[in-house]
């Protein structure tokens, strides 16, 4: 290292061991990581669920979660190791000079107060700036992220905004006493990929304009691709590799880098619709709302025929899951109506027959609070093969063992234990076999994979196909996720605010011309090309990147 | 607005309809009492006739229905009938005494609501330290001790030793504030300890319940001090917990305070029903009953609407 670039480091972590408490001992979570960051630079931290990302870049800020301990190793952040200074000498830095910007902005700005009031509380309390002054900063702040009405918008509680508008304002607040460093915990994980484009180029921009360090944390790489100088991979709070982003890309060294980046791969084979049959189920011309409000969906029609998979598409409030709810009798359409086989079923559940209600079954997104914590796994699974079948005694156990088998689950390992002693694929794989249990024809799989990571969301869909296969099932698969759709479906539905903008077979819906809104969809879908979204903005040219003024 | 205000009504409807309930179950449970005024002021040695004449003249003979309407009507325009055994107006009999017991409520409010939100806000901050616990020990005893013996425990030092506040309340007519507030130091004492621990507990447990949110580490990683992220980014959001608490402790001091009233010989409404009671004075039984229902419906409807206008989603909606 020359020694301008010495000079130039803006923070040195070397060694670091933090440790969690498990309510009995104290565990290794980080086993020895170090990072060095210049200034300016912006650093991707990548790896799955419990790799470690976010206690790292807490630890950047000298920081450990309740619970958790930095146990040995060194921070120096601008020749201040972090570890041996005092709590008000951290605390003097943080919002300073060293700023955070959560995953989640819903969450993380406080709902009692406007958000200008939250941007300036550092700043004033900093006496960097007077409160005057720092909400005309915040203002300049709004307008450069591209918010709509920057002069009007902090002037809002954070849930009078949107997701996305909430994501940048936090990025503005976090810019509000131009620290030297950023850091961004997987600031655009929990919003729409239309919507990621806007956060994203406008966290760049700012970034680049204010010439900040980041730390950037997410578990996408495309995303990181276009973020990062550099990228350090992570995995079980060990470091796998570090590399420049352009190197990483196109030459990963180890084995688990490489895993991370075939995961893209699956893809099953496209199936084509059986000519002349009937179709399994069939929603026609069905309009729905909740309660007296407004439609929510709008003249949805769509078929889905035995043995496909049709995936429905779309941003959230799109009517995707309002689909599923009509589909199954939660929700009573206002009008059309739901056909299973050619044959009109009861609008309300409670008025199918037992058979009716068999045939359809689905899976969830959270497979956390879909399954009950306090029933074991064989009650979980025998209830409704004891319901629909009526078995009982050792049939009803042969049956579950079946079912545990088709999942990939040793019976006799899991049979006695309850949901919060499986990981959360394994408490997906719970989840299917729940709604196998019932011997349906037809599985609606709501987000299913959306809150698994992707090597295990990859084994979740491969089993997902080798069940249809073996079973013959017709799936529903409600996603935002286009990359889930190009591995798995034979048909598409794209939603868009409660209507069906274009269907068709996969093929053609990947294929140009599209409805301008499946284009934009596909369009927003982050590529690990590290200019994509260089290219994306100029394509799309930089005033069309921000939601339309209209708030 | 349009919905605040309709969702108000309709608590205020439910209200109603809950006292409405509750007024039933007062008159047909006093019904219920075995014996009734007749028997009671005749004595044992009264003949049949004599107290069948006696229920006649006091309108005991009609049938209860009858009699409930009679008085629900007379109830909702505030007319309670006559004492039984005073043949004074039950209005007029209650209106002081209620007064008195709404001043000495009010009184102990005062100091306690306060001083428990301040104790709270300050055990949140200090939680786990030598401080925390003291004051958590400390409050769990005094919620813990039967309010008499608080009372006489406090007589026993600050009346009887150091001969500083009066042990009896009892009033007499031309007293100023001063005078007022002095005598009546005691038994309000008595009741903001009863009253405090519990607001206090609330308190801490609303706010530390919030410290795990991620708002709550944002501040903190924006290098908000402690003190302001509990004051200003956690107090805010738990107001509507703390308001139930404050409510059903305010709902004690106007109807709970029977013990406290006999120790310190305080003539509040309390007072009043343990003697009506003992003379089956029936109206006045059932007069107290619909006020100290109705007390515990109000205040009980103010949380409600309170906690509502405490969150920021409901006071600007989208």
């Amino acid at each position: 290292m020359t020694e301008q670039n010495q000079k130039n480091v803006l923070l040195s972590i070397r060694d670091l061991h933090i440790e969690g408490y498990t309510g009995e001992e104290w565990l290794p979570i980080i086993k020895g990581v170090n990072l060095t960051l210049h200034r300016g630079e912006v650093l991707g931290l990548i790896g799955e669920s419990g790799a470690g990302k976010s206690t790292i870049g807490a630890a950047a800020m000298g920081f450990a979660r309740d619970g958790t301990r930095i146990s040995s190793g060194s921070i120096v952040f601008d020749g201040i190791d972090l570890t041996t200074a005092s709590r008000e000498d951290k605390r003097a830095l943080r919002g300073a000079r060293i700023a955070y910007v959560a995953q989640s902005a819903a969450a993380s700005f406080n709902p009692a107060h406007k958000i200008i009031d939250q941007h300036v509380e550092a700043p004033v309390q900093y006496r960097i700036k007077k409160r005057s002054e720092a909400r005309k900063d915040a203002i300049e702040l709004y307008e450069k992220l591209r918010l709509p009405n920057p002069e009007e918008i902090g002037f809002r509680y954070p849930h009078q905004v949107s997701g996305g508008q909430l994501q940048r304002a936090m990025t503005a607040m976090a810019m509000a006493c131009r620290p030297d460093l950023i850091i961004f915990d997987e600031p655009t994980t929990a919003l729409d990929v239309t919507t990621q484009i806007e956060v994203l180029a406008a966290i760049r921009d700012i970034v680049d304009e204010f010439n900040t360090a980041a730390i950037y944390i997410t578990h996408d790489l495309a995303v990181v691709a276009q973020m990062a100088d550099t990228i350090k991979v992570l995995l079980n709070g060990e470091e796998v590799e570090e590399a420049s982003t352009e190197e990483m890309l196109d030459h990963p060294k180890e084995d688990y880098t490489k895993s991370l980046w075939a995961v893209r791969s699956f893809k099953k084979p496209q199936k084509a619709r059986p000519k002349d049959s009937e179709p399994l189920i069939s929603v026609r011309g069905v309009d729905a709302a909740y309660g007296g409000g407004l439609k929510v969906l709008d003249d949805v029609s769509f078929d889905i025929h035995a043995g496909m998979t049709v995936a429905v598409v779309g941003e959230s409030g799109s009517g995707k899951s309002t689909a599923a709810r009509v589909m199954t009798g939660l929700l009573p359409p206002r009008k059309g109506e739901i056909l299973f086989k050619g044959e009109v079923l009861p609008p309300r559940y409670r008025d199918r027959s037992k058979d009716q209600l068999r045939q359809m079954q689905m899976i969830y997104q959270m497979a956390d609070t879909a399954l009950n914590p306090q029933v074991r796994i064989s009650e979980i699974i025998g209830r409704p093969a004891q319901f629909y079948s009526g078995l009982k005694g050792t049939r009803l156990k042969q049956r579950v063992d079946e079912l545990l088998d088709l999942i990939e689950m040793e019976p006799s390992q899991y049979y006695n234990r309850y949901p919060p002693e499986l990981s959360g694929g394994q408490k997906q794989r719970i989840g299917i076999a729940r709604a196998l249990a019932a011997e349906p024809s037809f599985i609606i799989c709501d987000e299913v994979t959306s809150a698994l990571d992707q090597l295990v969301a990859e084994g979740i869909l491969k089993l997902l196909d080798r069940l249809q296969r073996d079973l013959g099932l017709a799936y529903m698969f409600i996603t935002h996720d286009l990359a889930t759709v190009r591995a798995i479906a034979d048909e598409v539905v794209v939603m868009q605010n409660g209507q069906v903008v274009e269907q068709g077979p996969k093929e053609e819906m990947f294929k140009p011309p599209h409805h301008p809104y499946t284009d934009l969809l596909l369009s927003s879908v982050p590529e690990m090309d590290p200019n994509w979204l260089t290219r994306l903005l100029e394509e799309r040219g930089v005033d069309n990147v921000g939601e339309a003024a209209e708030v | 607005m349009g919905t605040l205000l309709r969702l108000i009504a309709m608590r205020l409807g439910l209200g109603l309809i809950t006292l409405l309930i509750v007024s039933i179950l007062i008159f047909f449970a006093v019904e219920l009492l075995p014996g009734d005024l007749a028997e009671a002021v005749l004595g044992q040695g009264a003949t049949d006739e004599t107290v069948a004449a006696m229920r006649e003249q006091l309108g005991l003979d009609r049938p209860a229905p009858i009699r409930y309407f009679e008085w629900l009507g007379g109830a909702v325009t505030g007319d309670f009938g006559q004492s039984l055994v005073t043949g004074e107006r039950v209005s007029s009999a209650i209106s002081q005494r209620f007064a008195n017991t709404l001043f000495l409520a009010s009184y102990a409010a005062i100091i306690a609501v306060p001083l428990a939100i301040v104790l709270g806000v300050i055990v949140a901050l200090l939680r786990n330290t030598v401080f925390d616990r003291v004051a958590n020990v400390l409050t769990l005893t005094s919620i813990s001790s039967p309010e008499f013996f608080l009372g006489y425990i406090l007589i026993l030092f600050l009346s009887v030793r150091w001969q500083v506040f009066p042990s009896n309340a009892s009033l007499s007519g031309g007293m100023n504030l001063d005078d007022l507030l002095y005598r009546t130091f005691l038994p309000a004492l008595t009741l903001v300890l009863v009253v405090t621990a519990h607001m206090m507990r609330m308190t801490r447990a609303a706010i530390i319940n919030l410290l795990a949110s991620p708002y709550i580490e944002m501040a903190r990683l924006k290098g908000v001090p402690p003190w302001k992220r509990i004051v200003h980014h956690a107090l805010p959001n738990a107001w509507a917990p703390i308001i139930n608490v404050v409510a059903l402790n305010l709902a004690y001091l106007v109807t709970g305070v029977v013990l406290v009233e006999v120790v310190f010989v305080y003539p509040g409404i309390g007072q009043l029903l343990v003697d009506a009671v003992a003379k089956r004075d029936f109206p006045i039984v059932q007069a107290c009953c619909l006020i100290f229902a109705a007390t515990f419906i109000l205040l009980n409807l103010a949380a409600d609407v309170g906690s509502i206008l405490t969150n920021p989603r409901l006071r600007h909606p989208k």
